[in-house]
C-alpha cells in the first residue's frame, strides 16, 4: 500500500474530524452538543433524588419543628424513638425480615440448585417437559392464589398450629413454593457451563452423586449462587401482600408490613419516626442492589422487574 | 451395555456389570449420607403420621389421603437405589406442587363455594356458633343472689344461691363456660348469700370492680348441653337466667327464634333461611356452583366496578410500560455518548429510585402527595390543596407518575445496554450514507433495540398488571366507589380488588367471590404468557 499524498492526507483528516467531531470546542458549541444534555441530566437527577432526600431529611428532623424545608433541624431522636415503641417493635421487624428473607433465600437457592443439577446432569424422561413447565409456572405469580394460600394455611394450622396463619415458618414455606419456578432455569444455564468432564473424572475416581453435587457443582457455582440468593433476598424482603395476610401479630411482622402500620394510622404525627425506619430499612437493600448492579442489568434476573 | 460415544456394543462380566450399575445409580453412598438420610426421613415420617392421625380424627379424609400419598412417595424415592432425578427434584417439587400448583386448583374450588366470614366452617360448627352467640333472657326465671369469687386457678367464678319452689337453698359454683357444680362447704354473708366455698375465695368490692369486665362476660351453664340455659350477671350481685336465642330442632333440621317464633330452614345454600329470605349468620361452607361468577356478571353493583377495574388495570399496565420506556429510552439516547463527562454519576443517581425498596417508595410518595401536609402541596405548590390521592382521576394520574419514577431507571438501564450492543460500524456507515440523527434513531437504533427489549417489555407489562404493592400502598385503591356493593375503589386494579374483597377488615370477607376474580386474572396472565412464550427464544435453547 502506497503512502498518502499530502492532499489526500489533509482531506482524510478533515473527513475524520468531521465524523468524530474533534473540532475545537467553543462555549456555544459545548452548550449545543453537551450542555443541554447536562441540563436535562440535572433535572432528572433532581427528580430521581428528591423523594429520597426528603425521607432522609425527615428522619433527622425534629418532629415538633418539622416544617417543609430540607434539613432545617438535626436530631437523632427519631431513631431512638423507633426502637422504644412497644406497640411497633421495629427491632423485631428488622430481625424477622432478615430471618424470613434470609432463610427463604438460602432454602430457595438450595432447592433450585438440586433441581437444576438434575436437569443439567441427569437424563430422564420428562426432562424437557419439566423445564418447560417450570418456565411456564414462573409466569404466574404466587399472589394470584393468595386466597387459597390463606385458606390452605388455615387448614394446616388446625393440624400443626406452628405452621398455620401467623407463623413465620409458614411464610417461609410459601416463599419456598416459588423457589423452583424462579431460579431453576437460570441455574440450569450456569450448571451447563461447568464442564461435564469434571464430574465424569470424579465418578471414575469413585465419587458418589452427592459428592459430585456438593464437592464440584456447588463449589464451582458458589459465586453465582450467592448472587442469586442475594437477589432472592431483595425480592422477598420487599414482599408485602403474602407477609401481610400470613403474619398477624405485631412481633412477627416484617418491615414491609410493620412500616405500613405507621402509614395507615396517624401518618402525619409519626412521619419523622417512620422516615427513620424507612432509611434504616432501605440501607441494606440499596447497598446490596448497587453492589449487584451489573448482574441485575445484565439480565441475570431474566427481565424481572423489582417491586 | 453400550458405549454410545464409540458406538461399540460389548458385554461386561456379571461382577463388573453390577459395579457399573452402581456407578450409574450414583456410586456407593457413604455411611454418613445414609445415616443423615434415615434420620431426616424418620423425622418427616413421624410428623406426617401425626398429621394423618389428626386429619382422620377431624374426618378430613381427602387431606389425609394426600399427605399419606406424598409421604409414601418421598420414602419410596429416597429409599430405593437409583431414582436419582426424583431424589434431586422432589424437595423443591413438593413445595412447588403444594404452594404454587395445588393452590391454583384450590382457588378454583373456592371460587365455586360461598367461603367467607359468614361461611367459614362446616355445618355442626355453624349450629354451635348460632346457639352460643344469640341469647335471650328467660323472663319466667327468678333472679337469684350471686357473688363473684376467685377460683383455684386464679380465674373468676360465680357462686349462686339458688332457691327451689319449696324454699330449699342450693348453692352452686362455676367458672366461665363451665357447668355449675354444687358448692362444697359454702360460707354465707349477713344477708344469707353465699360468698365463698372450698377452693373459691371471696373477693373484696374493690377487687370485683377491678375485674368487672371479666365478670360481666362470664356465662355459666346449668346443664351440660349446647341448648342449656345459662347464668350471667349484669351487676356482679344478681344471677339472671338466659337461654340461646334460637331453638334447634334436630329432627326437622330447623332453627326457631324464641322471641318471634320465626322458623329458619336449611335451604342448601349454606345457611338457615326463613321463608321471607332472612338468613341466620354464621352459615357454613357449601359448594354453590357458578353463583359467584353469576353475581359478577349479573349484579349491577359488582359488574360495573369489575368492568371499570379491568379497564383501568389494562390502561395502567400499558401506560406504565409506555411512559417508563419512553423516558428511559430518551435518557439512554441522551447519555449514551462516551464523551459526555460525569456519566457514571448520572447513572448512580438514576439507579437509586430502582434500588430503593418499592414498598418504601410507595410510602414516601404517599407522604409527599398527602393533601394536607404533603411536601408537594405545602411547598412546591405553596399551600394548595390538590387532592392527589383522593380524587377519582388525580389518583390514577398520581399512580402513573409514581410508577414512572419507580420504573424509568430500569428502562434506562436495559435500553442503554441494548444501545451499546448495536455495532458502531452500523451507525458509522449510516452517517457516511448521510442519514440524519433522527433517521439513524428511527430506522436503525429503534428497530434493533425493540428486538432485544420486547420480551422485557412484555415482562414489565405482566409485572405491572399485578403491581399490588404500588396501588395498595399508595392509594389503597381509593377513593372508594360508593355505587358498588363490594369494597372497591376507583384506582383499584384486579389483584388489589381481590385482596380487599378477601381480607379487608370491617366489611365481610368473601373468599368465594375473591377467588372467582382471581381465576379471571389467571386467564389474563395466561394469555400474556402464551404470547411471550411463543415469542421467547429461550424455548429453543431447551434440549
Amino acid at each position: 500500500m502506497r503512502d498518502m499524498t499530502k492532499e489526500e492526507r489533509k482531506a482524510y483528516e478533515a473527513a475524520r474530524a468531521n465524523l468524530t467531531e474533534e473540532r475545537k470546542m467553543t462555549f456555544g458549541r459545548w452548550a449545543r452538543t453537551k450542555g443541554w444534555r447536562h441540563a436535562i441530566g440535572l433535572v432528572v437527577v433532581v427528580y430521581a433524588l428528591f423523594p429520597i432526600v426528603y425521607v432522609i431529611s425527615g428522619s433527622v428532623a425534629d418532629a415538633t419543628q418539622f416544617t417543609s424545608s430540607f434539613f432545617s433541624s438535626f436530631t437523632l431522636d427519631n431513631y431512638r424513638d423507633l426502637f422504644n415503641d412497644p406497640y411497633r417493635p421495629y427491632a423485631s421487624w428488622f430481625v424477622n425480615t432478615l430471618f424470613i428473607s434470609g432463610t427463604a433465600a438460602i432454602g430457595s437457592v438450595f432447592l433450585s440448585a438440586l433441581a437444576a443439577y438434575a436437569f443439567s446432569r441427569l437424563r430422564f424422561t420428562g426432562r424437557r417437559a419439566g423445564l418447560l413447565t417450570l418456565i411456564l409456572v414462573q409466569m404466574f405469580p404466587q399472589l394470584l392464589a393468595l386466597v387459597a394460600i390463606y385458606a390452605l394455611l388455615v387448614e394446616i394450622g388446625k393440624v400443626f398450629p406452628l405452621l398455620g396463619i401467623g407463623s413465620r415458618l409458614a411464610l417461609i414455606m410459601v416463599y419456598l413454593g416459588g423457589a423452583l419456578g424462579a431460579n431453576t432455569y437460570l441455574m440450569y444455564g450456569f450448571f451447563n457451563t461447568i464442564p461435564k468432564e469434571l464430574d465424569e473424572a470424579a465418578k471414575i475416581d469413585g465419587a458418589t452423586h452427592t459428592q459430585i453435587f456438593y464437592g464440584i457443582i456447588l463449589r464451582l457455582a458458589a459465586p453465582i449462587l450467592a448472587v442469586i440468593g442475594l437477589l432472592a433476598f431483595i425480592g422477598t424482603s420487599s414482599d408485602f401482600i403474602l407477609a401481610n395476610i400470613i403474619l398477624t401479630s405485631p412481633e412477627s411482622r416484617t418491615l414491609a408490613v410493620g412500616l405500613y402500620m405507621y402509614v395507615s394510622d396517624q401518618f402525619g404525627q409519626n412521619w419523622t419516626v417512620f422516615a427513620a425506619g424507612a432509611v434504616l430499612a432501605a440501607i441494606p437493600i440499596v447497598a446490596l442492589f448497587l453492589y449487584l448492579q451489573k448482574y441485575i442489568v445484565s439480565g441475570l434476573t431474566g427481565g424481572a422487574v423489582k417491586g | 451395555m453400550t458405549d454410545q460415544r464409540l458406538g461399540l456394543d460389548f458385554r461386561l462380566p456379571e461382577g463388573r456389570k453390577k459395579k457399573t450399575t452402581a456407578l450409574n445409580d450414583g456410586g456407593t453412598p457413604s455411611l454418613m449420607g445414609i445415616v443423615i438420610k434415615i434420620i431426616l426421613l424418620a423425622l418427616l415420617d413421624a410428623a406426617m403420621l401425626f398429621a394423618v392421625m389428626v386429619l382422620i380424627t377431624n374426618q378430613d379424609y381427602l387431606f389425609a389421603g394426600v399427605v399419606t400419598l406424598i409421604t409414601v412417595l418421598v420414602n419410596w424415592a429416597f429409599l430405593k437405589r437409583g431414582n436419582l432425578p426424583l431424589k434431586y427434584l422432589l424437595p423443591g417439587l413438593i413445595f412447588l406442587l403444594v404452594f404454587q400448583v395445588f393452590v391454583v386448583g384450590y382457588s378454583a374450588y373456592i371460587a365455586f363455594t360461598n367461603y367467607g366470614t359468614m361461611h367459614n366452617s362446616d355445618k355442626p360448627d355453624a349450629i354451635n356458633a348460632l346457639l352460643l352467640n344469640g341469647q335471650t333472657r328467660v323472663p319466667e326465671a327468678n333472679v337469684y343472689p350471686l357473688s363473684v369469687v376467685e377460683g383455684p386457678d386464679g380465674q373468676l367464678g360465680l357462686i349462686v344461691t339458688f332457691t327451689d319452689e319449696a324454699g330449699n337453698e342450693d348453692v352452686r359454683v362455676g367458672q366461665a363456660d363451665q357447668v355449675f357444680s354444687p358448692a362444697v362447704n359454702p360460707q354465707f354473708n349477713s344477708r344469707g348469700t353465699a360468698v365463698s366455698s372450698e377452693g373459691f375465695q371471696e373477693l373484696s368490692f374493690a377487687q370485683v370492680v377491678e375485674r368487672q369486665q371479666e365478670a360481666l362476660r362470664m356465662k355459666v351453664y346449668l346443664e351440660d348441653s349446647i341448648e342449656s340455659f345459662f347464668i350471667m350477671t349484669p351487676d356482679a350481685s344478681q344471677a339472671v337466667t338466659f337461654r340461646p336465642r334460637l331453638d334447634y330442632n334436630e329432627e326437622l333440621d330447623t332453627m326457631t327464634r324464641v322471641e318471634d317464633g320465626k322458623v329458619f330452614f336449611d335451604t342448601g345454600q349454606g345457611s338457615y333461611t326463613a321463608q321471607d329470605g332472612e338468613e341466620l349468620a354464621p352459615g357454613w361452607r357449601v359448594v354453590i356452583g357458578l353463583e359467584n361468577f353469576n353475581r359478577a356478571v349479573t349484579e349491577e353493583g359488582i359488574r360495573g366496578p369489575l368492568l371499570r377495574v379491568t379497564l383501568w388495570n389494562f390502561t395502567f399496565a400499558i401506560l406504565s410500560v409506555i411512559t417508563t420506556f419512553t423516558l428511559g429510552l430518551g435518557l439512554a439516547i441522551l447519555f449514551n455518548d462516551a464523551k459526555l463527562r460525569g456519566q457514571r454519576w448520572y447513572r448512580v443517581a438514576m439507579i437509586l429510585p430502582y434500588a430503593f425498596p418499592g414498598f418504601l417508595s410507595a410510602f414516601v410518595w404517599r407522604a409527599l402527595m398527602n393533601e394536607d401536609f404533603g411536601f408537594i402541596n405545602q411547598v412546591l405548590l405553596g399551600g394548595a390543596e390538590v387532592p392527589w390521592l383522593t380524587d377519582e382521576l388525580l389518583a390514577k394520574v398520581s399512580i402513573l407518575m409514581v410508577n414512572l419514577w419507580l420504573g424509568f431507571p430500569y428502562m434506562f438501564l436495559i435500553t442503554t445496554g441494548a444501545l451499546q450492543s448495536i455495532p458502531d460500524e452500523l451507525m458509522e456507515s449510516a452517517r457516511i450514507d448521510g442519514a440524519t440523527p433522527w433517521q439513524q434513531l428511527r430506522l436503525i437504533k429503534l428497530p434493533l433495540l425493540l428486538v432485544s427489549v420486547a420480551p422485557l417489555l412484555i415482562t414489565s407489562f405482566a409485572f405491572n398488571f399485578n403491581n399490588f404493592s404500588l396501588i395498595y400502598l399508595l392509594t389503597g385503591g381509593g377513593p372508594k366507589d360508593f355505587d358498588a356493593t363490594i369494597n372497591v375503589g376507583h384506582s383499584d386494579i384486579l389483584i388489589s380488588m381481590v385482596y380487599k374483597i378477601a381480607f379487608s377488615t370491617g366489611e365481610g370477607r368473601d373468599f368465594g367471590l375473591a377467588s372467582a376474580f382471581s381465576i379471571l386474572i389467571f386467564f389474563v396472565v395466561g394469555t400474556i404468557s402464551y404470547f411471550s412464550f411463543r415469542r421467547t427464544k429461550t424455548l429453543e435453547d431447551v434440549n
